[in-house]
């Protein structure tokens, strides 16, 4: 990794994160972007082919739960929350396409 | 202002009503935060409610709990249920959640008294509490600088005496980091050790709760209630800690501590330095036996950081998009929802760690980035091992310099650095803490971190008394 | 039979499947809720399901069960396991991320044999959580034109397990056989209801071509929306003529994901797979990795009910009979019958053709041992093929032992003797139509017989009467 990040990437980027930047912004971050991934580029200088990839910090497995009902939330309390409902639904504007 | 410690024994012996420690907080924070800005929120219904209950108990010869009446304060990540929950964040302006993080109910059976919800940086994400959408949060020590940050407001709650104790949760130093800078104590415990159940999560590996507290004895009372398995949390260490309150002072005669090599060099400010020497003195003093040691791999703990939190954050985050609850901002499909919606509500510092995060993870530079900064991870835990067979605890300052002034760091590179001696801890998952130590040569509070094995933290609030005592000694 | 060919000649089409199974699980995959279809919308929902901030999930036992029963019951290697982040966003998305298996899934690489014998591998079959229903408002129920999407969670986070099968399969009826094997096999194990038209089990089907001989895997097309079997076969057909048309036209099918559309009979685009998401897996750091041991797996394999491949292949050995030749009796349930008949002595080939021919309602009271008694008098000769028949009816019907049903009807052993007196008798009493069968006249040979079955109430045999009138015609 050189650490360098190019304001096209930065463009795609923010569009997996689901985040519309202005020409400023992209400006702007692709600079303090860089920075940072240049900070990050100092991990080249370590051979870590041996090493393995830490899973958690307190190694556990099999952790399971019984397969018994708990009482569910109270859906007017939830819905109450909700930008928009109706008809005990979530209600948002309409999703063009099916889901991948 | 009482220690909770003492507080909560005069509660439970009837000496003193919860209502009235209830209404004193109320009436501190009153005349002060305005100025400090260390709540978002305050829960006097909920208060006055759990305070009458606990008198109530106390009268009819029930005992409450270790924290009976204590009023605490929680940082504004945690969910309260009913209460707003907003992480310091636009997109969740107005969320009341339908549930209690599993913390809130351990305090609440241990008869606390939650008096409010604390600022903080927008989703724990920073080390001034700068970034918060509502305001930053001022030293209480002096009121032109910052607390500190990611748990900036419940930092700043206890050091001007609003509440003895409050809960914020560290990442990568946002407990230790503001205690250090408003001179309080503040506690990362061991990965798992405390349920992150209800926490709202920034990087799932790495956060966790402590609590923050004036001195050592009240932060492990605290410790010691809202510590414990929970099976809502698939993360949390099957068995409980070992009490740290119990043991606390039993001093440091015959430990082995090790002084971090790398973290008391370039990059921390002088005074700081002479502080941390000067603890490893008092440990000395106290019997411990204080040693240099090496552990390399801390240097690369910035730049594993910041792959590995803000990737985690970036999927974390994914679920703020205006559908089932928060801020949003309309559009013409949801699609369109839901991308005016997180640009609307999500601020700067946010967007760039979510930027950075689906960057380390995306196809192409997975391995190269969150890939690598993993392997980083255990290299480091490794070496902790290492230091760990021969030392019982390691000693390094726990931030870099005092409270800064509001503004003055303004480059996002500059703040990440203030997490350089805080950061190892996490990424290896062991516990830490902050003691303060003295001051610096501005007058500010310093403090000093005490890091332990896993599960060690009896033994590291051991040699915290040991530094808090001699602290007092201290000019 | 031959029907007309799908493909012009030189062309074949390269299926893949994957297919999608709701777990019978009490409650989902990470919380405690009601895993329970057709309930009020948004009733079984919870913090973790809904993917509440700050909430946490925890795997459900039964689910992981499950999972690893199915990957046994599909000849896979189970293993560690780990659970991975698919992140991408659609409404229906409580944390616009799927907790599912990727780099290590619990079941890999293993087979499912269909009645016919082909085997078809099995690449995966992975634990993932399923997503919300999203119901979209104004434009007739159609996506393109709607005005609104409503969204119920009580779906999200049912334990699914997906199935993804090498892409070896040739022709939409094996495709078809795979499906209905493993929707026999869910059955049979109990771990899905897998029913398609609820949505329980999910067929996607991932269609190619390419020349025959040739061994390349051309772009293939994923088809989603089939709902049941039918629509699977059209949708194959449909899929792979077009990507034919496309080739012989000199263009290339576009890698996309298409919409299958019953009422049409066609596929339609969807989204190109080119411009999909990257999904960014990592392993979920909220969940510890799911280690079977050998005694666990040892354990399902020992509770594994007889699976159908299995038994097809038990009867197939018992019988001496083509495995392709036993799925009907299977099917029917009637191999076990079948198997313990044979070991109580009864013919193969007579017991596999009364299982086939005569019970296609099934057993009812017949019991191995009385099924072989009955195969024995009718080999014996005891008892004419129509008789063998009647008792059967009756043995299924009521019980009974075959001797004393036999007794009861009067079905007596027939003399052979008897009946040579008896044909004599009647030839005597009919020279002109004895003088014609005699010169090669078969027409009216059932006069004879006819005579004889009137004279013995239908006891004789008619197999025997003709071989004793050729007989008789021979001697002179």
């Amino acid at each position: 990794m050189s650490g360098e990040i190019s304001r096209d990437e930065v463009a795609h980027v923010a569009s997996l994160a689901r985040l519309r930047l202005s020409d400023n912004e992209l400006d702007t971050f692709t600079e303090q972007l860089c920075v940072v991934l240049e900070t990050a580029a100092q991990l080249n200088s370590l051979d870590l082919s041996e090493v393995p990839p830490m899973a958690q910090p307190y190694p556990l497995t099999n952790v399971l739960r019984p397969d018994v009902i708990v009482p569910s939330l109270d859906r007017d309390e939830v819905l109450a929350q909700a930008p928009e409902a109706e008809d005990g639904r979530f209600r948002v504007p309409p999703a063009l396409g099916e889901a991948p | 202002m009482s220690s909770a410690f003492e507080l909560a024994a005069a509660i439970r012996a009837g000496e003193q009503s919860a209502v009235a420690a209830a209404e004193t907080s109320f009436d501190t924070i009153d005349g002060r935060d305005e100025e400090v800005h260390a709540f978002l929120h305050l829960t006097k219904q909920r208060a006055h409610a759990q305070a009458e209950a606990v008198d109530k108990a106390v009268a009819a010869g029930q005992d409450p709990g270790p924290l009976a009446g204590v009023p605490i304060a929680i940082k504004d990540n945690m969910c309260t249920r009913g209460e707003p929950t907003t992480c310091s964040s636009k997109i969740l302006e107005g969320w009341r959640p339908p549930y209690d993080a599993t913390v809130i109910g351990r305090l609440e059976a241990a008869g606390a008294v939650i008096v409010g919800k604390t600022n903080l940086d927008e989703f724990a994400m920073g080390s001034s509490t700068e970034n918060s959408a509502f305001g930053p949060t001022r030293n209480p020590r002096d009121t032109s600088r910052v607390p500190g940050g990611s748990s900036g407001g419940s930092a700043a709650a206890v050091a001007a005496d609003f509440v003895p104790l409050s809960l914020g949760s560290d990442t990568g130093g946002s407990i230790r980091q503001p205690a250090a800078l408003c001179g309080v104590v503040g506690v990362k415990p061991s990965y798992g050790a405390v349920s992150r159940y209800g926490l709202i999560a920034f990087a799932s590996s790495l956060d966790q709760i402590g609590p923050f507290a004036h001195d050592v004895t009240d932060a492990a009372l605290c410790l010691d209630v809202i510590s414990g398995h929970d099976p809502r949390d698939a993360t949390s260490i099957p068995t409980a800690l070992t009490p740290t309150l119990p043991t606390v002072n039993d001093g440091v005669a015959g430990m082995r501590i090790g002084l971090i090599d790398e973290l008391m060099a370039d990059g921390i400010d002088d005074d700081v330095i002479a502080r941390t020497n000067q603890a490893a003195e008092a440990l000395i003093a106290a019997g411990a036996t204080v040693e240099r040691v090496s552990i390399p791999a801390t240097i690369y703990g910035l730049a594993a950081y910041y792959l590995i939190a803000p990737a985690e954050a970036s999927s974390n985050l994914a679920r703020f998009d205006g559908v089932r609850y928060g801020h949003r901002v309309d559009g013409q499909n949801v699609a369109a929802m839901n991308v005016a919606t997180r640009s609307a509500g999500f601020g700067d510092e946010v967007k760039r760690r979510i930027m950075l995060g689906t960057y380390a993870l995306s196809s192409g530079y997975y391995d190269a980035y969150y890939g690598k900064a993993q392997r980083v991870r255990t290299l480091l835990a490794d070496e902790f091992a290492t230091a760990y067979e021969k030392f019982d605890l390691l000693l390094s300052p726990t931030s870099p310099s005092t409270a800064f002034e509001i503004g003055a760091k303004s480059d996002p590179m500059a703040l990440y650095m203030c997490d350089v001696c805080t950061i190892p801890s996490n990424l290896a998952g062991h516990p830490a803490m902050s003691v303060p130590f003295g001051v610096g040569d501005d007058g500010l509070p310093v403090g000093v971190q005490v890091l332990a094995p896993m599960l060690e933290e009896a033994k590291m609030f051991r040699a915290a008394k040991a530094l808090e005592d001699a602290a007092k000694g201290m000019s | 039979m031959s029907e007309p060919a799908v493909l012009p000649e030189g062309w074949e089409m390269v299926i893949g499947l994957e297919v999608h199974v709701e777990l019978a699980t009490a409650t989902k995959l990470f919380c405690g809720c009601a895993n329970s279809f057709g309930d009020a919308p948004n009733t079984n929902i919870c913090p973790t399901c809904l993917g509440l901030p700050g909430s946490l999930p925890v795997a459900n036992e039964q689910a992981v069960e499950y999972a690893m029963q199915l990957g046994r019951a599909l000849n896979c290697t189970v293993s560690r396991s780990i659970f991975a982040r698919k992140n991408y966003f659609y409404p229906d998305m409580p944390k616009d991320f799927q907790t599912t298996q990727y780099e290590e899934p619990t079941n890999s690489e293993g087979f499912v044999v269909l009645p016919d014998g082909t085997s078809v591998g099995v690449e995966r079959a992975h634990i993932e959580e399923d997503t919300g229903k999203s119901t979209h408002l104004g434009g007739g129920g159609r996506i393109h034109d709607a005005t609104a999407t409503l969204v119920d969670y009580n779906r999200a986070g049912v334990p699914l397990v997906e199935i993804v099968s090498h892409p070896v399969m040739h022709d939409a009826e094996t495709a078809r056989a795979y499906v209905a094997e493993l929707r026999d096999i869910l059955l049979v194990t109990g771990v899905s209801d897998a029913r398609m038209e609820e949505g329980s089990m999910r067929v996607d089907a991932n269609v190619s071509v390419r020349p025959v001989g040739s061994d390349e895997l051309r772009t293939r097309c994923e088809v989603k929306n089939i709902n049941s079997l039918r629509s699977l076969g059209r949708a194959i057909n449909y899929e792979a003529r077009r990507h034919v048309d496309l080739w012989t036209n000199g263009e290339s099918p576009r890698q996309e994901t298409r919409h299958w559309d019953e009422d049409g009979g066609r596929s339609t685009s969807g989204r190109s797979k080119e411009d999909a998401d990257d999904y960014r897996y990592f392993a979920c750091p909220d969940l510890p990795p799911l280690v079977p041991t050998q005694a666990d797996i040892d354990a399902i394999d020992a509770a594994m009910p007889a699976l159908p491949a299995a038994r097809r292949a038990a009867l197939a050995v018992a019988a001496g009979v083509l495995v392709a030749d036993t799925a009907l009796t299977v099917e029917r349930g009637l191999d076990v019958l079948v198997i313990a008949a044979i070991e109580a002595g009864a013919d193969p080939t007579a017991a596999m053709k009364h299982a086939d021919q005569n019970l296609s309602d099934g057993q009812g009271q017949l019991t191995p041992a009385t099924f072989a008694a009955l195969v024995a008098m009718e080999s014996e000769g005891t008892l004419s093929s129509t008789q063998v028949k009647t008792v059967l009816g009756e043995l299924v019907t009521n019980g009974g032992e075959p001797a004393d049903i036999a007794a009861t009807m009067g079905f007596e052993a027939m003399d052979t003797s008897e009946l040579e007196t008896l044909l004599d008798g009647i030839i005597d009493a009919s020279p002109d139509e004895w003088a014609r069968f005699v010169e090669g006249d078969r027409k009216v040979q059932g006069h004879f017989v006819g005579q004889i079955m009137k004279a013995t109430q239908g006891k004789a045999d008619g197999k025997v009467v003709n071989q004793l009138m050729t007989q008789r015609a021979n001697q002179g």
